[in-house]
């Protein structure tokens, strides 16, 4: 499974369409997101049948439109126009839409696709997305890939029309890799499983036999950092997706647990525990040497680096009740953020740099919420009695957490949300999941 | 040697009864209530014996890694057993309930094991034989979704290494 993941990064090669000219992005081409209130109106997308040469590639064709569909319209942000609307009836790829037509069903975006397969095996898809109200092509993009991998380019089109159409980055042709559940509460089964961010593609890299927690992506490279018990001792490991290598970060007589990346993959924040006691440090990945950050008697843990790298944040029961912090990434004094009623914890810094996405507790529920990173402004966008662990979606809009019910048979699943409170859904999995970790962008 | 299982066994049989038809008070008083039940055929040296009538389970409040009065009587116990069987090592487990993150979890877990191993140190067992461990809260006891479980998940375990089962 490793090696198809292989053999994709090697064979999905993105071009932009030269022979398309791409018209030059206008400053009205990206339609402003509105963030909060209820105006709010999902953009109208139209995609006719993509074309194809036929034979594997028509099947290939309208599988990949639907993947582009199923990833807009399930972002919230996109709504699609059905076909019975549809006044022009496109008949071939390589001609201009008649754009009076789509403007007269309200199309804000209009895309057209087309599938072949090369003589060498490989298929080659063409994207085309026009704006029929500014009447031109706003991208124009080929792909070339081995014909197993036809979900990804699905979620690269998905992306290049997110992109265009609101003006932020996409996220669809990423992963998430979580916690899969089984088994009783007090003695549940976890396996460390990786999919792709709509739930297809799922495969399990650890097998159960030793109690796994808390992935996490590198925001580099197809690494991830998790803690195992398979020695003992809660450890860090560190596993290679493309190589399936895993090792052990540093050997430390109690435990090190709550890793996180740096921004440029080259360091990991991470707790350790002395003599019962949890301090943060941070270990260069390269030399494993290792810098401690904080010192004091109280719970330093679940540290995360803002996206230049320069501050940290992190949970600390130090003020008595368990409250965010930001400090330099070298160390120094910490500024409380979080002045809420109740206790905050998991804070993760947003990729782009604006917002803190934490879990907090009060009154009996578990809430996942969002603050600017000066604590202010926190918006809370989902609580239950226990929603736990956001992560960031690669383009910092959208976060993904899980939620676990009580009782004896409480399970956890996965979910998901805008970072404006809308589109909360439960993501797909396979059995019961936790603790979800995004991925950035694949290459 | 039969004769002592068979005692075993019976002697078990009675804890059992005693601690369906006597609800305790706080999740320690089904070991507390035991202790005096001793009797001189019983193998004191044994995991079972450790487990059921020494105690090996003290209970915490919310968020909190400090020894109630009733977790040091057990604690006293814990003690006194290591101390008369050197040849066994401790691993003390530290547990949360199911109302807090998974980090803060396991960082509390360590804080409560250590608050276990330090005062069984103060008591006179020698620091190499005990050992910590975190399972934040990965491993309730019960598993409920209220305080009656939840108190009983707060706990710090101290498992035997070395010893005889029975």
């Amino acid at each position: 499974m490793i090696t198809t993941f292989l053999r994709t990064l090697a064979a999905l090669m993105v071009a932009a369409l030269s022979v398309y000219q791409a018209v030059a992005q206008s400053e009205d081409g990206a339609l402003e997101i509105t963030v909060a209130g209820g105006e709010f109106q999902p953009i109208s997308v139209a995609s006719p049948a993509f074309f194809s040469d036929g034979g594997e590639a028509a099947n290939l064709a309208a599988q990949i439109r639907q993947v582009v569909m199923n990833d807009l319209v399930g972002s919230g942000l996109f709504r699609s126009i059905e076909e019975t609307a549809f006044i022009e009836q496109v008949v071939d790829f390589d001609v201009e839409p008649t754009y009076a037509d789509w403007q007269a069903i309200n199309a804000d975006a209009l895309f057209t696709g087309h599938a072949k397969i090369e003589p060498d095996g490989r298929v080659l898809v063409k994207f085309r997305l026009f704006d029929p109200f500014s009447e031109g092509q706003v991208e124009g993009l080929q792909f070339f890939s081995d014909p197993a991998d036809w979900r990804r380019i699905g979620h690269k089109i998905a992306d290049a029309v997110y992109a265009k159409m609101t003006g932020e980055g996409g996220y669809f042709d990423s992963r998430i890799v979580y916690v899969d559940e089984r088994g009783p509460k007090g003695d549940r089964q976890k396996r460390l499983a990786i999919m792709d961010q709509d739930g297809e593609n799922l495969r399990y890299l650890t097998s159960g036999g030793d109690l796994v927690l808390t992935p996490r992506f590198s925001p580099k490279d197809q690494e991830i950092l998790y803690i195992s018990y398979e020695r003992g001792q809660p450890q860090i490991f560190l596993y290679n997706l493309e190589t399936q290598q895993r090792e052990v970060l540093g050997n430390f007589p109690e435990m090190s647990f709550a890793p996180r990346f740096s921004p440029d993959g080259r360091q990991v924040l991470l707790s350790l525990a002395q003599g019962g006691n949890t301090d943060i440090w941070v270990m260069e990945l390269a030399t494993r040497k290792m810098r401690r950050l904080t010192q004091s008697p109280a719970i330093e843990t679940a540290a995360s680096y803002s996206p230049d790298g320069q501050q940290i944040v992190f949970e600390s029961d130090r003020g008595g009740g368990q409250q965010i912090y930001v400090m330099s990434a070298l160390g120094g004094s910490p500024q409380r953020i979080s002045f809420g009623q109740g206790r905050y914890g998991t804070p993760v810094w947003s990729p782009r740099g604006d917002m803190i996405a934490f879990t907090k507790s009060s009154g009996g529920q578990f809430q996942i919420g969002v603050m600017r990173t000066d604590g202010s402004e926190e918006r809370i966008l989902d609580a239950s009695f226990l929603s736990e662990g956001p992560t960031w979606a690669p383009n910092g809009r959208v976060l993904s957490f899980f939620r676990e019910t009580p009782g004896a048979n409480g399970r956890p699943s996965l979910w998901s949300v805008d970072i404006t409170g809308r589109n909360l859904k439960r993501l797909n999995t396979a059995n019961a999941g936790s603790d979800p970790a995004w991925s950035p962008l694949l290459p | 040697m039969k004769s002592t299982l068979k005692f075993l066994i019976a002697a078990g049989a009675i804890l059992a009864v005693a601690a369906c038809s006597e609800e305790p008070a706080s999740p320690e008083a089904a070991a507390a209530n035991s202790g005096g039940s001793t009797a001189a055929a019983v193998d004191q040296s044994t995991l079972q014996y450790f487990q059921q009538t020494v105690g090996d389970s003290v209970f915490f409040a919310t968020n909190a890694s400090s020894i109630s009065p009733r977790a040091r009587q057990t604690l006293q116990r814990q003690a006194q057993w290591l101390n008369a069987n050197l040849a066994v090592n401790a691993q003390i487990a530290g547990h949360a309930d199911e109302r807090g993150t998974r980090e803060f979890n396991l960082a509390l877990g360590a804080r409560r094991a250590e608050s276990v191993r330090s005062f069984l140190v103060s008591q006179g067992v020698a620091a190499g034989r005990l050992s910590t461990i975190s399972y934040g809260k990965e491993r309730p006891a019960a598993p409920c979704s209220a305080e009656t479980c939840w108190s009983q998940n707060r706990r710090g375990v101290t498992g035997l290494v070395g010893a005889p089962t029975s």
